[in-house]
């Protein structure tokens, strides 16, 4: 894999400019890159209170799609999918984005239930989706054990053809790259402690590298958005717990698509270079603390090879923890908060990595006009109030 | 080349293996590694990347080059597998390969708390297992896999795991477990060792980590050729596997510890020349070699090295012909399981040494820096002795066995001796040079989290123990920093490869989850029946006879139900008894409708939801006594709905006194359906007047079956018809169910699964909550406001007035009867308005929840969550289903006996 | 892996616990009073401090016992 030469500068912080977004992630740089290129806003700076993209951009397991439920879920995630179709040429960055499909496998007859259902919305919502059976499930992934005789045997797949993975370093540098070529200041090492303020009004942030003031402040850094926010007086309705990931050595070719389990809770896929990548289950308590517990790991691997008998003799390399920010019903909040020019993009939980160009795309129009975009309006602080939820949890699939 | 004597493996037991299909002989003891040096191989596959030519470079865990496939094993380190006869080994460029061959072994775990583990059996940690248990505290010793990281000082004997201290300790508390290797460290002191084909997860009062350190490499070009090796690697192969590497060796070392190489070289009978980084080198080598104050730059040779190019300070650059190149870099102290507990590391010049403990731990030895071999006993003895104390079993300070102390002459640490960068390689395993490092420090990137990723340098299965540190020099180097500016990359678990086999243990197939089965399951098996899983447990689904299929099938079932009378197994369904003389006032709380005042001997179906007013589970309760009840929930919502109880009577209302049991498994329930199902529990419950009159709908009565089984008898309805629900203790459950079986036999009586029931219910209307439910529903959206009480609170009433939860529009359950009344609606089925657009985006009205062939209706229907549907009763709508549109109107969502006259028979 | 100590039956491994949120939320005593965004604060809403954090553990396979710890939310660390 050739890089370019050239990525980004590292420059000083200016004192003032007309966003600022705080968080280097792939959110904020995708925001950073589309307020540019879309809204021809480039007075922009990037704040990152450690290393670029080295938040859950450097820690998820990197899956693409768009088969969600909900109408409001679709709507953001299939736009994101089309901007990943034309995403190389855009940023002119082979990030490795390899549309292989995801499986989404059913173990109970409510699984099936459920996945004929999200099938059937995702097609009238004009997302690529079709419901598989076991052996057409071992036919696009033959190492699938479709057998009886595992304790919940497949009983069908959801398969989503256009959907896929990325190398999600990459996409953070090409997004990186390219806002930085526009003029967006990238400024690593600089973390957030508080904001300025005139009123009900922010006005800037103050950094360890100084006061910085800005026309329009977008909040984009994850379950720490709530620990800025709650300085403000605004309560968000995050928690943020560690999901651990863990990867496989080298191995030749044998897993060719993504397969994802909520039943027996798998997903996994296998990259380019040849490592297995699997993604554990959430840990139930709260934490900043990017390490979870091995009791997790353990289930995980037991439930890979519950579905993947030839993985036994694979080894583990590495685990690690990213820390998610969950929202009661398991969507993000995009927009507008209580305080004026002040905006949130937060909540994520396990769908960040998938939403990035999409979620660039909507927050960085929200930060231009003041205004949510379309596809984000539903998004709201105020929907758990009114009761409007769009409520992932119960109906989607794996939500990874 | 073996050498005539010496070593510690068993000539008298030779080893015959296979390597890339040629057959070799080994000895026991030996690993893979040191058996192919003494038959003279020392080149394994080529590179990763560039394919260039690689050998065997280390001795131990830090081996990036020598890869190996073992049978259906990938990726495994040459110089880590123990031989045995027969093994049939393929070397690899990095790349391994999965096989579907049967697994040979059975994986198991271990628990165990101990109040001190020591890990790392070398000298260090020797000592301070031996200090420790002395005073009679529980102490577990993890020796390093094998072989063991190599002791960096070379003057303490090292053999065996235990260098003899076994015989004099077995009276204590100590317990070794050789050959296993602690790779995962948690918090609160949680650590996982893998031995041999056991996970030991042990968890200690103190952990006191003495797991050595890790010779480093000179970074300089052409520093991969097969032959160049780590200069303590060369010493275990001669010392530990009686093996030369090499008969004409270059020694390039920038610190003391290469000159127990040279020793160990010489008296193989070895030539040396030796190349020390220092202006002026120790005097410690042997007489009569060479040794030159300067740095290897550079390398000859295709398949093994031939030559090296030797830089000096004062005199010309030399050219010396060698087959052997042992490196010595200067030693990082193996700080991975430190860091794992969170512990911080610090830059001390030369390496990243342990700083602060976050937990309570302490590093001795190598691993904390300390070179020296008596001050590393010391240290260990010192962390042995307080740690003992700490966990109340004192000990004092152990006399010290006499070791030779020397004089250290400083090392002189490089990174990187001038070349050209294209062809000096930083980290092997990766194929990674000092040009991919420069080349991402030039395109911006100043964090080594950047540079690592940029480069992959560090994130082979090697941990990048010979390839973080010349990086990090290489890094700093380039930005004008030092390796301590930059800090060290995170250190995570495992800290060597571990199997997923390994780590999944034996929770797979049948004990993957548990199996739950009723105490009926017998039978069912016996009579044919398919099963479903729900939740844990195993449910009859359908029972086919001969030649049926699930619809002929489930037909008749229904059939029987309706017009005869048909049974079920349904202890499944999850039974709590709430207990005390607030259990009612709880109940109200706890469910839409009210509980407090239900008579005793009565039965009442309830709804609970949670706080955010969404439909949670249901079932009936009965009121045993003032002070019990008897409360049924779903078969998978069972758990939950006693957490839920638990959590509220304990964390809000303490002051209410009600307790709760758990009955699940303590009762059977057999559901006893259809209009001769009065008849059949007449002959059943011979002493129980069964009339409408003395036994009416949701009540339910104590009696005695005809073979002296006590029952609890109740008249519920799931499915509309006149119905009884027999529960019996879980013991005489099979002895019930055959005796209704047997009574009923006259009447044809019916066993039947949960497709019947389901059936049978949807055509009556009832919801399933999961399947017609999914989180977003409330009682009024099912069309049951009826049990939402208006007189008291309830948790969730107060969002059921929300603004979106009281829209009148919101989705609710609706009948749908297919236009076409042979057309089956698949559940999951999305319906759509008739003139919605055919192509996306197509609004959606809502989906099928259940949907069913119904024997009573001759006909097929459905029941569905339709946006605004109870006031479009009567609308048609399609199911788009990609080749196919079903049309079907909207109906009451009740098909059946819509008075509700057929209950009581 | 933590090790959490229930008040009544001493220090026990995780996973014989289940987690409840964040401590001291209490149910409302007239939840029909509140207005929809105070419902809402209650029924959504929680802390998620970086730092000190008192909580809520159910020894759901041990004593089932709720009890209240204050956890470091970095380092994970039981402060009582």
């Amino acid at each position: 894999m050739e890089h370019p030469d050239w990525l980004w500068r590292t420059p000083e912080p200016k004192k003032s400019y007309d966003v600022v977004i705080v968080g280097a992630g792939g959110h904020g740089l995708a925001t950073a890159y589309y307020l540019a290129r879309n809204h021809g806003i480039t007075n922009v700076a990037v704040l990152e209170k450690g290393w670029l993209a080295g938040g859950n951009m450097a820690r998820n397991t990197t899956i693409i799609r768009s088969n969600y439920l909900w109408d409001e879920s679709a709507g953001i995630y299939e736009h994101s999918l089309k901007l990943w179709e034309g995403l190389r040429e855009d940023l002119e960055y082979d990030f490795l984005f390899s549309q292989r499909g995801v499986l989404n496998l059913a173990h109970t007859l409510q699984d099936v239930r459920e996945g004929m259902r999200r099938v059937n919305a995702n097609r009238l919502n004009g997302i690529d989706g079709e419901w598989l059976t076991p052996d057409e499930v071992a036919k696009v992934c033959p190492i699938v054990n479709t057998s009886p005789d595992v304790r919940y045997p497949v009983l069908g797949g959801t398969w989503q053809p256009r959907a896929g993975i990325a190398k999600h370093d990459y996409v953070a540098w090409a997004f990186a790259r390219k806002a930085d070529r526009y003029g967006v200041d990238l400024i690593q090492g600089c973390e957030v402690t508080g904001f300025i303020t005139d009123g009900n009004r922010v006005t800037g942030v103050e950094t360890n590298r100084g006061p910085i003031h800005a026309g329009r402040i977008g909040l984009a850094a994850a379950g720490h958005t709530s620990v800025l926010a709650s300085t403000l007086g605004i309560r968000l309705p995050l928690q943020s717990h560690p999901l651990q990931a863990l990867v496989s050595e080298l191995l030749e070719p044998v897993h060719p698509t993504v397969v994802m389990s909520n039943h027996v809770h798998v997903y996994v896929s296998q990259a380019h270079k040849g490592e297995l990548v699997m993604g554990a289950g959430i840990d139930s308590y709260n934490s900043y603390g990017q390490r979870g517990s091995v009791h997790v790991i353990e289930q995980q691997m037991a439930a890979a090879l519950e579905l993947f008998p030839v993985f036994a003799h694979a080894h583990l390399i590495r685990t690690w923890g990213g820390i998610v920010d969950v929202t009661p019903d398991a969507s993000p909040i995009i927009g507008r908060t209580p305080v004026e020019n002040l905006f949130v993009n937060c909540g994520w939980g396990t769908g960040g990595f998938k939403a990035t160009p999409g979620v660039g795309w909507v927050f960085a129009h929200t930060l231009a006009h003041g205004e949510p975009h379309e596809l984000n309006e539903p998004f709201t602080l105020e929907r758990f109030t009114t009761g409007a939820l769009i409520d992932e949890h119960g109906a989607a699939a794996v939500a990874h | 080349m073996r050498l005539a004597q010496g070593g510690e493996i068993d000539r008298t037991r030779p080893l015959t293996f296979t390597l890339d299909g040629v057959e070799y002989t080994g000895f026991d003891g030996d690993t893979l590694a040191s058996a192919m040096l003494a038959n003279g191989i020392v080149q394994v596959a080529p590179s990763l990347y560039r394919q260039r030519p690689r050998g065997i470079f280390s001795a131990g865990v830090e081996e990036p080059n020598a890869l190996v496939q073992v049978g259906a094993e990938p990726s495994l380190q040459a110089t880590t597998v123990r031989l045995r006869a027969g093994l049939v080994a393929r070397t690899l460029s990095g790349v391994g390969r999965l096989t579907p061959e049967p697994e040979q072994h059975r994986y198991d775990k271990r628990f165990t708390h101990t109040d001190i583990l020591v890990i790392g059996a070398g000298p260090s940690g020797r000592m301070a297992a031996r200090t420790a248990a002395a005073g009679g505290a529980r102490v577990i010793l993890v020796g390093a896999g094998l072989p063991e990281l190599s002791d960096p000082s070379g003057n303490v004997e090292s053999r065996g795991p235990l260098g003899g201290i076994g015989d004099e300790l077995a009276a204590t508390q100590l317990r070794v477990l050789t050959g296993a290797t602690a790779f995962g460290y948690y918090d609160s002191n949680y650590v996982l060792v893998a031995h041999k084909q056991t996970l030991w997860h042990i968890r200690a009062r103190r952990v006191i980590l003495a797991t050595g350190a890790h010779e480093q490499p000179i970074v300089f070009e052409n520093n991969d050729r097969p032959g160049i090796m780590l200069a303590g690697a060369v010493r275990k192969y001669i010392t530990q596997y009686a093996v030369l590497p090499g008969r004409n060796a270059v020694v390039c070392t920038t610190n003391d510890s290469a000159y127990a190489t040279v020793a160990a070289l010489v008296q193989a009978g070895a030539r040396v020349t030796v190349v020390d980084s220092r202006p002026i080198p120790p005097d410690l080598a042997p007489k009569g070699v060479e040794v030159i104050s300067g740095l290897v730059t550079n390398t000859e040779g295709r398949h093994r090295i031939t030559a090296a190019a030797v830089t000096t300070g004062s005199t010309q650059d030399r050219r010396i012909e060698c087959d052997l190149l042992a490196v010595s870099g200067g030693w990082q102290p193996a700080v991975h399981l430190f860091s794992q507990s969170r512990g911080s590391v610090r830059w001390n010049g030369q390496a990243f040494v342990p700083d602060a403990s976050a937990q309570a731990n302490r590093v001795v030895g190598a691993a904390n820096g300390t070179f020296d071999t008596r001050a590393a006993l010391i240290e260990a003895a010192e962390a042995a002795v307080e740690a003992a104390a700490a966990v109340g079993y004192p000990v004092a300070m152990p006399p010290l066995p006499a070791v030779q102390e020397r004089e250290i002459t400083p090392d002189n640490p490089v990174w990187l001796v001038p070349g050209d960068p294209a062809n000096q390689f930083v980290d092997l395993q990766r194929d990674a040079t000092v040009a991919d490092v420069r080349r991402a420090v030039g395109a911006g990137m100043r964090s080594p989290e950047h540079v690592k990723r940029y480069t992959t340098i560090g994130t082979g299965a090697d941990q990048g123990r010979t390839s973080n540190i010349p990086a990090l020099g290489v890094i700093a180097e380039a930005l004008g920093t030092t390796p301590g500016e930059l800090g060290t990359t995170t250190f995570r678990a495992p800290s060597v490869p571990v199997s997923f086999a390994l780590m999944a243990g034996r929770d797979r197939g049948k004990l993957h989850d548990p199996i739950r089965t009723t105490p009926i399951h017998s039978w069912h098996v016996t009579n044919g029946a398919e099963f479903e899983n729900v939740g844990q447990w195993k449910r009859p689904w359908f029972y086919p006879k001969p030649g049926e299929d699930m619809e002929t099938a489930v037909l008749r079932e229904c059939r029987a139900a309706r017009t005869g009378v048909g049974m079920q197994d349904a202890s499944t369904l999850g039974k709590i008894e709430v207990v005390g003389p607030d259990a009612g006032e709880f109940l109200n709380r706890m469910y839409t409708n009210a509980f407090k005042k239900l008579a005793v001997g009565s039965a009442r179906y309830g709804m609970m939801c949670k706080a955010d007013g969404m439909v949670f589970d249901d079932g009936v309760t009965m009121r045993l006594a003032d002070d019990r009840y008897y409360v049924t929930t779903t078969t998978g919502g069972a758990a939950n709905v006693l957490d839920w109880f638990e959590e509220w009577s304990q964390t809000e209302w303490p002051e209410l006194a009600v307790t709760f049991t758990s009955v699940t498994e303590q009762w059977s329930t057999i559901a006893v359906v259809g209009p001769r199902s009065r008849a059949v529990i007449g002959l059943v419950a011979p002493d129980l007047d069964v009339s409408n009159e003395a036994f009416p709908f949701m009540t339910f009565r104590e009696t005695t079956l005809h073979n002296g089984i006590p029952a609890r008898i109740a008249r519920i309805s799931f499915s509309g018809e006149l119905a009884y629900e027999v529960n019996v203790s879980g013991w005489y459950g099979l002895a019930a169910w055959e005796a209704i079986h047997e009574e009923g036999r006259p009447y044809g009586i019916t066993p039947y699964g949960t497709e019947t029931m389901h059936v049978l219910r949807a055509e009556k209307g009832f919801p399933i909550v999961g399947q017609d439910t999914d989180g977003t529903v409330t009682p009024h959206d099912l069309g049951m406001s009826w049990i939402v009480s208006q007189r008291k609170d309830f948790v969730g009433k107060r969002s059921l007035r929300r603004p979106d939860t009281a829209r009148p529009d919101r989705k609710h359950l609706v009948g749908l009867l297919p236009v076409d009344p042979g057309q089956l609606l698949p559940e999951g089925a999305q319906m759509v308005a008739l003139d919605a657009p055919t192509t996306p985006p197509v609004p959606m009205e809502g989906h099928v929840t259940s949907s069913y062939r119904s024997a009573a209706l001759e006909r097929t229907f459905a029941l569905a969550l339709i946006r605004n549907g109870r006031n479009r009763i009567g609308e048609t709508l399609r199911a788009p289903l990609g080749d196919r549109v079903i049309e079907a109107i909207v109906t009451e969502p009740v098909f059946y006996d819509k008075e509700g006259a057929r209950r009581d028979g | 892996m933590l090790l959490i100590s229930c008040p009544w039956c001493g220090e026990r491994e995780e996973t014989e616990f289940h987690y409840g949120g964040q401590a001291f939320v209490s149910y409302p005593a007239d939840p029909e009073s509140l207005t929809d965004e105070e419902w809402a604060q209650y029924v959504f809403f929680r802390d998620n401090p970086k730092g000190d954090f008192a909580e809520r553990w159910v020894h759901s396979a041990g004593c089932r016992r709720w009890f209240n710890t204050v956890r470091n939310t970095v380092t994970s660390e039981f402060l009582s």
